[in-house]
């Protein structure tokens, strides 16, 4: 269990989360969506919640804090919130917030939910491999926010096939516009993803057979992925299904990343 | 002091007398001028647009401003004028009903919302404007931009034309990079594409059977003639096709297009169908990166967002009275506002 007043700024993050869905929920069901200022903001402040409780927690452990499943998903979503929040004003994306919150809450929810059984704390702490662990968060994090811009990809994508476009058409920004969002983010993930993978190896720190595996499997992924796709073997369709596929295989691979690796995750 | 407006619009005129009305911007000066030395008249704005030709004055004497107004229009053209006329408050709800595109030919358009922006600022730079009509204004400004984003009055488009721009944008994002291949060199490609050139597009080919008639709108549109021969080897080139031959059967299939989708490096193509019988097989909206529409899918979109904004009519209205009432109270409110002599 996560201790007050922690919980108190992930319930209070949480709420905020909630909000921008609710409010996404009524705008389009009254098609009077609204999307931008409000969405922004409120994640801005659920952002905020999770920084503070993130903060607090990695003063008291003197360490980064994602040493149980809770904090790790905390962290990913604060990660996905964090890109959202420069990502959806760079490229004025204000519909991303809509479509972000629901993944960010799902995240949040579920660690509110799970028991936080903490790992043992290294002595002394290596920070290299506090760099390696926060750095692949944030990298999915990037991530995440990829195959949301995937998914905001394929939707348009749909519309436009169908001949026969719905509210959602006119509040989505153009095709390629989140293609470019999205193989950006990929890179951008794939680059920490692989800075942070040099800081897991450089203390030769010893790691399972079995996580080295599936690193390398979703590493290697995202590699072939961008690969194919700017040798034009793929195309804007297939890089937003594998973005999202990847990214999704990942998630559900954590608690079994954690299981193995026995200290973070 | 009372605000008041007279004009004549497409539902009072036919184009016919309107274009004998419109008022050109170099005369636009000299007419408010003589309007202002008319007794009573203190302030105005003159809107001349191709649908409709209005005069928002503050004036002690409406009716002696309004006589004014159709005597320097009579001088112009020498016959009756179907003028209306309203006071405060209708001057105030037409004005705000006219920003808002409720009073447009096309309904919901915003083009309108940008010419009575430059009508205002035209009086304001040369001094032909008071504090009513100013208030008036910045509140016609408001009042625009509130339905605009509260309601759906401006959803989508309208016209094949603005629906064949919308989806261009929908799938490319900006336009002035795109490349457009039109074939069949009739009126309604001709129509669509300037739709797309008015939108940034600037690489135009244009191909047809009969070559002279490529190139004649070529020449007109600033594009490229191209021998009907070639148009499929251009195909992995262009961004967007316009299509209306008058062949009787497909000239694109799936077939014929598939090659050159390889050599396109997962570029998205947009295809426009404007004939009957259709140029292109359907099935090719199936292919992946490819985007197909015919003229019954693009008139069908304009029709549901007419539909949209007709729907939106009540709530805008509703919206409108509000906030009518409150600038009949910001006009009652004022001392230094003399009631009218003669409304």
């Amino acid at each position: 269990m996560l201790y007050l007043p922690f919980q108190l700024s992930l319930v209070l993050s949480t709420l905020f989360y909630f909000s921008s869905c609710l409010s996404s929920l009524l705008g389009f069901r009254s098609r009077g969506l609204r999307p931008g200022r409000f969405d922004w903001m409120v994640i801005a402040l659920g952002v905020l919640a999770q920084s503070w409780f993130l903060m607090t927690q990695g003063a008291i452990e003197h360490a980064c804090p994602i040493r149980t499943l809770p904090e790790v998903m905390i962290f990913l979503s604060w990660a996905i919130g964090l890109f959202y929040l420069v990502v959806g004003t760079t490229y004025r994306i204000s519909l991303m917030g809509a479509f972000s919150a629901p993944l960010i809450l799902a995240l949040q929810s579920i660690a509110l939910l799970l028991p936080g059984a903490k790992m043992p704390l290294e002595s002394p702490i290596n920070p290299w491999i506090e760099l390696h662990a926060a750095l692949s968060l944030i990298a999915f994090g990037a991530f995440g926010l990829a195959s949301i811009s995937a998914i905001m990809f394929l939707v348009q994508e749909k519309q436009l096939k169908s001949q026969h476009p719905t509210t959602i058409f006119h509040y989505l920004p153009p095709m390629c516009l989140l293609e470019a969002v999205t193989l950006r983010l990929l890179w951008l993930g794939w680059v920490l993803l692989s800075i942070s993978f040099a800081a897991g190896w450089l203390p030769f720190h010893s790691i399972s057979g079995m996580k080295f595996g599936i690193s390398l499997l979703v590493w290697g992924s995202y590699v072939l992925t961008l690969f194919l796709y700017h040798k034009h073997r793929v195309g804007a369709h297939h890089l937003a299904f594998m973005a999202i596929l990847i990214f999704f295989f990942a998630l559900m691979i954590f608690p079994v990343m954690r299981y193995i690796s026995g200290l973070y995750f | 002091m009372n605000i008041f407006c007279a004009g004549l619009n497409h539902r009072t005129a036919s184009l016919q007398i309107r274009e004998n009305f419109a008022v050109k911007q170099e005369e636009m000066a000299e007419l408010l001028e003589r309007l202002r030395a008319r007794d009573g008249l203190s302030g105005a704005v003159m809107l001349s647009t191709c649908n409709r030709v209005e005069l928002y004055a503050s004036s002690l004497c409406p009716l002696q401003t309004f006589d004014g107004f159709q005597t320097i229009l009579k001088e112009r053209v020498r016959s009756d004028i179907p003028l209306y006329y309203h006071t405060t408050p209708e001057a105030v709800r037409h004005l705000f009903r006219v920003a808002s595109g409720l009073d447009s030919m096309v309904l919901g358009e915003t083009e309108i919302f940008g010419q009575v922006k430059k009508a205002y600022s035209f009086s304001v730079e040369r001094g032909v404007t008071t504090r009513p009509l100013h208030r008036l204004f910045q509140h016609t400004f408001r009042v625009a931009k509130q339905l605009r984003t509260e309601t759906q009055i401006t959803r989508g488009a309208s016209s094949i034309g603005s629906v064949a721009v919308q989806l261009a944008e929908k799938i490319f994002g900006q336009l002035d990079d795109c490349r457009v291949m039109i074939l069949g060199a009739g009126e309604v490609s001709e129509r669509t594409t300037r739709s797309l050139q008015s939108r940034g597009v600037r690489s135009l080919i244009v191909s047809n059977r009969h070559y002279d008639k490529a190139v004649t709108l070529a020449a007109q549109i600033g594009g490229m003639a191209l021998h009907f021969d070639h148009w499929e080897k251009n195909i992995r080139d262009v961004d967007i096709i316009i299509s209306a031959t008058g062949a009787p059967h497909a000239i694109l299939t799936v077939e014929k297009l598939q090659p050159h989708l390889r050599h396109r490096r997962g570029c998205p193509l947009f295809i426009i169908d404007l004939a009957v019988p259709r140029d292109v097989e359907p099935s090719i909206n199936k292919m992946q990166g490819v985007f197909l529409y015919d003229i019954d899918s693009l008139q069908k979109i304009a029709s549901e967002s007419i539909d949209i904004r007709r729907q939106e009519i009540v709530h805008c209205e509703s919206l409108i009275a509000q906030h009518v009432k409150e600038f009949l109270l910001w006009m009652r409110k004022n001392p230094f506002m003399p009631f009218s002599c003669c409304s």
